[in-house]
């Protein structure tokens, strides 16, 4: 197995802060806006170098989704940033009618996604909105898993020709993914070779499906273990590929089992080749305020729920 | 030969009762409201032509349809202008066509900029378009119509106040304001109240007229043109009726989604003069 070093802790979402920054200083195209969070969408360093091109318009997220596809529409790239709740359900027919069905090419930053938003509660912890923008004809939806690879998504976003769904978190995460490790869209990365099972994580749940395949492992389980960081376009065959090989598949994810990425591999699978699946998700259920670490253990989605998941075939 | 604008009117609203006879379904009484309007401004205000319309608008004054269910007048209107065969109007929300039920850019319908039926978009859509301009430096104007009743919804509000909050002064949206909406009229349904007092409280400059009247709406459009650019957006509130032109369809919300029969077709058609030749059916 690779070593996979923890540079230090660092939130996903200022990942996107300075993939913003970067894309503000090389790319004229690019207007980023938020809706009163400039702050926690890490948002500052943009809006400093280029007000021109930065506008918070308020707590009114409809308007702001309105206003980027009038932008884009102009031949502007609008990062639009907000909570992930508020990024989703709240705008989903805005986003649905206005970016998707008119093709205009919006940049959904969303940031808190998950349970792990912590101590604010089930209002802002959308655990649903994966499903609701993979729906979306379209939509690219993009869930990187450590502050690196959420800067290199930022930039892949901009360079898309088309609407995209950027997910990331609140919580300083290890951040272990090379630093300057170009994201390509619509591709799984492969981080280990395995027989046994094959494990697909996304986001906050990479670092603990890395732990969890140390530990496996050392019990002599051999895991094929695969960053789904693009979540759509799904990479099918490196997915099929995958489930072939092991006829066991783990899928983790910070999200709802309805709707998730758990979900759209087993339809692949069913179609393609029927393989037994554990999903290491939420069921049917909202969060509660809490810890981070300690919502994510109490709600399965940690390194001991996939171990158990993997040795339950 | 050269159309007086009351002749190209009224073949659009011949268009309007054809189209939704002839697919049997349909938005005539808001496009009937909002064709005199409309007219107007494709054949008179806007420098945009079927040779230079682009969707990115640039270099080009820019229509946003917030109020996509009255897709038929915008139709007819693009088609009588020249964006597509008029003969095109027949295929209106059949199988396959480009003219969707409601407008869509999804099958690349020229002089279409974007989506609308879903209410409450368009006028954030005009906004973010406007403040582009701005920041491209083209001084051209960004027009958008909203229904009334679609003044109902909560995003009319939110695009309201940033665009006073911008000052994007080279938008000039309208209110097609025919007191009409599916379920009867406006002040029984949802009461809007004093619409002008609410859009001056919003900080807009609010200009009102006869919607039916071409001297008026020539008036009105010069004076939103030398009231723009002055540091507030502006809102054009025109008083209108809808169904106009057809006596029996006139000043009722039974009209707005459903279309007429054909001997109710007929019977219109003797009401509304057939000035530029009817599409072929």
């Amino acid at each position: 197995m690779k070593e996979y070093i923890d540079t230090g802790k660092k939130d996903t979402r200022s990942g996107f802060g300075a993939g913003l920054a970067l894309l503000g200083d090389s790319n004229p195209k690019v207007v980023a806006m938020t809706a009163d969070l400039k702050g926690s969408l890490k948002m500052d360093a943009f809006a400093a170098a280029h007000p021109d091109r930065f506008f918070d318009v308020g707590i009114a997220e409809a308007n702001m989704v309105g206003m980027a596809a009038g932008l884009a529409i102009a031949g502007y790239i609008p990062f639009i940033g907000t909570f992930a709740n508020f990024a989703t359900a709240r705008v989903l027919d805005q986003i649905r009618q206005s970016v998707c069905y008119s093709r205009t090419n919006v940049k959904i930053a969303a940031s808190h996604a998950g349970i792990t938003l912590g101590e604010d509660g089930a209002t802002h912890q959308t655990l649903e909105d994966i499903g609701l923008m993979r729906q979306l004809p379209g939509m690219v939806v993009l869930n990187p898993c450590d502050y690196n690879q959420t800067r290199a998504a930022t930039l892949a976003a901009a360079a898309w020709n088309g609407p995209v769904y950027l997910r990331f978190g609140r919580p300083g995460v290890p951040n272990f993914t090379p630093a300057d490790e170009p994201f390509e869209i619509g591709k799984a990365i492969h981080l280990e070779e395995g027989s046994d099972v094959s494990i697909f994580a996304t986001g906050h749940l990479v670092w603990e499906a890395i732990q969890a395949t140390r530990e496996l492992e050392a019990r002599g389980v051999s895991v094929d273990l695969i960053d789904i960081a693009t979540i759509k376009p799904l990479d099918k065959e490196a997915v099929i590929a995958s489930a072939r090989k092991t006829g066991k598949v783990v899928v983790a994810e910070e999200h709802l089992i309805a709707g998730g990425l758990g979900e759209e591999i087993a339809a692949v699978l069913a179609a393609a080749c029927p393989t037994p699946m554990r999903f290491v998700a939420i069921d049917d259920q909202f969060g509660q305020s809490g810890k981070p670490a300690e919502l994510m253990a109490a709600y399965g989605l940690d390194a001991a729920h996939i171990i158990e998941a993997a040795l339950s075939f | 030969m050269e159309y007086t604008l009351e002749q190209i009117a009224s073949q659009v609203r011949r268009d309007i009762v054809r189209m939704v006879t002839a697919a049997a379904s349909g938005h005539p009484g808001g496009s009937m409201s909002a064709t005199d309007v409309l007219t107007y401004l494709f054949f008179k205000e806007m420098n945009v032509t079927p040779e230079n319309w682009r969707r990115d608008g640039e270099g080009l004054d820019q229509f946003f349809l917030s109020a996509g269910h009255i897709s038929p007048v915008l139709y007819s209107l693009l088609a009588r202008r020249g964006y597509f065969p008029v003969d095109e109007l027949a295929t209106f929300r059949r199988y396959g066509s480009r003219l969707q039920g409601h407008p869509s850019v999804d099958k690349n319908l020229p002089g279409v900029n974007q989506a609308a039926g879903s209410l409450g978009q368009g006028l954030s859509v005009a906004l973010g378009a406007a403040v582009a301009k701005r920041m491209k430096g083209d001084p051209h104007t960004v027009y958008v119509l909203i229904g009334d009743g679609e003044s109902e919804e909560g995003q009319i509000w939110e695009a309201a106040m940033a665009a006073a909050h911008y000052k994007v002064d080279n938008l000039i949206a309208m209110t097609d304001w025919n007191h009409q909406q599916i379920d009867g009229r406006v002040e029984d349904v949802a009461g809007l109240g004093d619409l002008r007092s609410k859009w001056e409280a919003f900080g807009w400059t609010v200009l009102e007229g006869d919607g039916h009247d071409f001297t008026d709406i020539e008036r009105v459009f010069k004076e939103a043109r030398s009231r723009s650019r002055l540091g507030s957006p502006v809102m054009i509130l025109w008083h209108t009726e809808m169904g106009h032109g057809v006596d029996f369809m006139a000043g009722t919300c039974k009209w707005h989604g459903k279309n007429p029969s054909v001997e109710q077709c007929a019977e219109a058609m003797k009401q509304l003069e057939e000035t530029m030749g009817d599409f072929a059916l």
